[in-house]
């Protein structure tokens, strides 16, 4: 919501001309992003292009060669450690795989970023996190249950809990609709779009589904070549020229949906 | 940040019955404690009113567990019959507390008596402690018929699986082997040599050391080191494969998991165990012949006559004999334990340590009963 960022503020993220490689190949080459506040925003590009690699260069997890990435409007690589450490609690991430650690239940799982950055009573704890538990849509029996325990679409929102354990303002979610199936996966993005409201998350989204990027993305960004090559919203992006592009939101899956 | 922090609080306005309570400042997770203890304070400084409006239009920022509070309190106020309105809410802020309020709070489980946990624990451990050794039982069954149909049909043998297990096992472990049976040898030689000297019989711990590394020393210290090395191995090689799924793959693909991961694996330490015990047993005479030269001043050719004349073949083949039955103790062990790996990273830890504890925790029961055996048979 406005109230959490300053409305008049320029982008949350804002990512500068970035390059990243391993070793002889470079995977991102000068690329440029824009994540403006409170928008969720589609980030898309063919399998292997590099899409977790500048979700992953951004959270830190990966080295960069060049560039600059800013967030909140400070520098990164020129913040301090301990204003470092703040800006992690006012940013969740939502893995892939979900990441869950195994050996604690949901609900720990979800208390688990509480415990080490919140001074709160622990009855307050495992209230709040039985709270998200329902919020991502997960029945209140799913908090005592183990990852081993649950279904691909539960560790989704389970996951997806845990991201919002510390109420962040940035959420980091990848590929949050893979593997689920259709319905699943329209709820799914129904509830992205409800807690962003609900809560004012700017929303990051790596995503292949095309219905999570017609439904729930206020804008879409399109890597290919290893940069930027089209932002914009899905009107835009159906008109771009870009070969790519042009092969995804005009090619026949696209096409049937659009018109759907 | 660039606005100012407040640290949030709330103020009471009384107008007869009826009590506006103003809340302000940062009701977020930031203040975590500092907002319960205000919702503890809030309902005692009110005291008795008919109707309490909650005004937030002040707020400054609120996330879920401010609005947790605030829907807790006003809950709270509800049940003592207090009438609870909630007023100038951002639209925003409306909408949080809405998301909030349908859910209902976590049950707490009833308190249990301590005494009947500790019986049930006592139960469950001797009913498992039952199934532990039905469940070894019929999984060497399972074994020795996969051995069976190996034999019948050598060409679906995974001969290369066991010619890499030999090598971690055999290959790769005779070093740390050779040189703790070596230790072990120059230690009992020591001992031996410094307490049968009060006695004028020195040259006795010829004797001694022989038949106690060639009959029980070297084969224990052999299947221990096992049990650690390899044991602890199979049981986390196997675990991690049933917690990724791969066991079932392998099930529909129509292989047996028995074939392919655990026949090769305990074939491999059926062969190795002898090869490591034999060569612990030299190392281990090699370290007291050393020690008796050295410390004992027993020249090497005594040395050596003198174990000619006390070791029969019966001392030598009586550790050999025992080898392949530790390796099927030590082996069936770790797989059965591998096999029961469930989901979580922490049952594999857990699995692993009970595969190495129940391991060499059987070679020493087994050991004993071949000593018995091998008494009651004068061998």
């Amino acid at each position: 919501m406005p109230d959490r960022t300053p409305p008049s503020a320029g982008p949350i993220i804002a990512v500068r001309d970035l390059v990243v490689g391993f070793g002889e190949k470079i995977i991102l080459d000068g690329l440029s992003l824009d994540v403006m506040p409170g928008e969720i925003l589609g980030f898309v590009g063919g399998s292997g292009t590099g899409k977790s690699v500048l979700t992953r260069t951004i959270l830190g997890l990966i080295e960069k060669r060049a560039g600059r990435i800013s967030v909140f409007g400070q520098d990164l690589d020129t913040m301090p450690e301990a204003e470092r450490r703040k800006l992690e609690k006012r940013w969740g991430v939502m893995f892939q795989h979900g990441a869950l650690f195994s050996s604690l239940t949901v609900a720990q799982n979800i208390q688990v970023p509480m415990r080490e950055y919140l001074d709160l009573s622990p009855a307050m704890m495992s209230d709040l996190a039985a709270l998200k538990i329902q919020m991502v849509g997960l029945k209140s029996d799913a908090g005592e249950k183990y990852p081993s325990e649950l279904s691909g679409g539960m560790i989704k929102r389970a996951a997806l809990a845990r991201a919002l354990a510390l109420d962040p303002e940035i959420v980091f979610l990848d590929e949050p609709t893979s593997g689920l199936d259709p319905i699943g996966a329209a709820e799914f993005d129904s509830l992205i779009r409800t807690l962003q409201q609900t809560l004012g998350l700017t929303v990051f989204m790596v995503t292949h589904d095309l219905d999570s990027l017609a439904s729930a993305c206020d804008r879409i960004a399109a890597l290919a070549d290893r940069k930027v090559v089209a932002v914009g919203t899905l009107a835009e992006m159906v008109a771009s020229p870009h070969p790519w592009v042009k092969s995804y939101f005009r090619g026949e899956r696209a096409l049937a949906r659009l018109k759907g | 940040m660039p606005q100012t922090i407040a640290s949030p609080g709330f103020e009471i306005r009384r107008d007869g019955e009826r009590a506006v309570i103003a809340l302000a400042g940062e009701w977020t997770l930031d203040h975590g404690r500092r907002l319960e203890r205000l919702a503890e304070q809030m309902p005692i400084s009110l005291g008795e009113v008919r109707r309490a409006v909650l005004d937030i239009g002040e707020i400054q920022r609120l996330d879920t567990l401010g609005a947790r509070v605030i829907d807790q309190l006003s809950h709270e106020l509800g049940s003592e019959g207090v009438r609870v309105e909630v007023t100038h809410a951002r639209r925003e802020h409306a909408t949080l507390l809405d998301a909030v309020r349908t859910r209902t709070a976590v049950v707490d489980r009833p308190p249990r008596s301590r005494l009947i946990d500790m019986l049930a624990d006592i139960g469950r451990t001797v009913v498992l402690a039952w199934h532990d050794l039905v469940r070894g039982v019929s999984f060497i069954g399972e074994v020795v018929v996969a051995i069976g149909r190996a034999l019948i049909r050598p060409q679906r043998f995974r001969w290369a699986s066991l010619i890499n297990q030999l090598e971690q096992i055999a290959f790769r472990g005779a070093p740390i082997i050779i040189l703790i049976t070596f230790l072990v040898g120059c230690i009992v030689a020591q001992q031996g040599i410094f307490q049968l000297r009060r006695f004028g019989a020195t040259a006795f711990v010829v004797d001694l050391v022989g038949i106690i590394t060639l009959r029980e020393l070297a084969l224990l210290l052999c299947a221990i080191m096992i049990a650690g090395r390899s044991g602890s191995a199979f049981t986390a090689e196997i675990g991690s494969m049933k917690m990724r799924e791969e066991i079932d793959a392998l099930r529909v693909m129509g292989l047996n998991p028995v074939d392919v991961l655990v026949v090769p694996r305990i074939l491999a330490l059926i062969i190795a165990m002898p090869i490591l015990t034999f060569l612990g047993s030299m190392a281990g005479l090699f370290g007291a012949g050393l020690t008796a030269w050295l410390y004992g001043g027993i020249a090497p050719e005594t040395f050596v006559s003198r174990l000619q004349s006390v070791i029969t073949y019966k001392h030598f083949s009586v550790g050999l004999i025992k080898a392949p039955f530790m390796a099927i103790v030590i082996g069936a062990i770790a797989c059965i334990e591998g096999l029961e790996v469930k989901g979580s990273a922490e049952s594999l830890g857990q699995q692993v340590t009970a595969s190495v504890v129940k391991a060499i925790f059987m070679v020493i029961v087994v050991d004993g009963l071949f000593a018995m055996f091998f008494a009651s048979i004068r061998f």
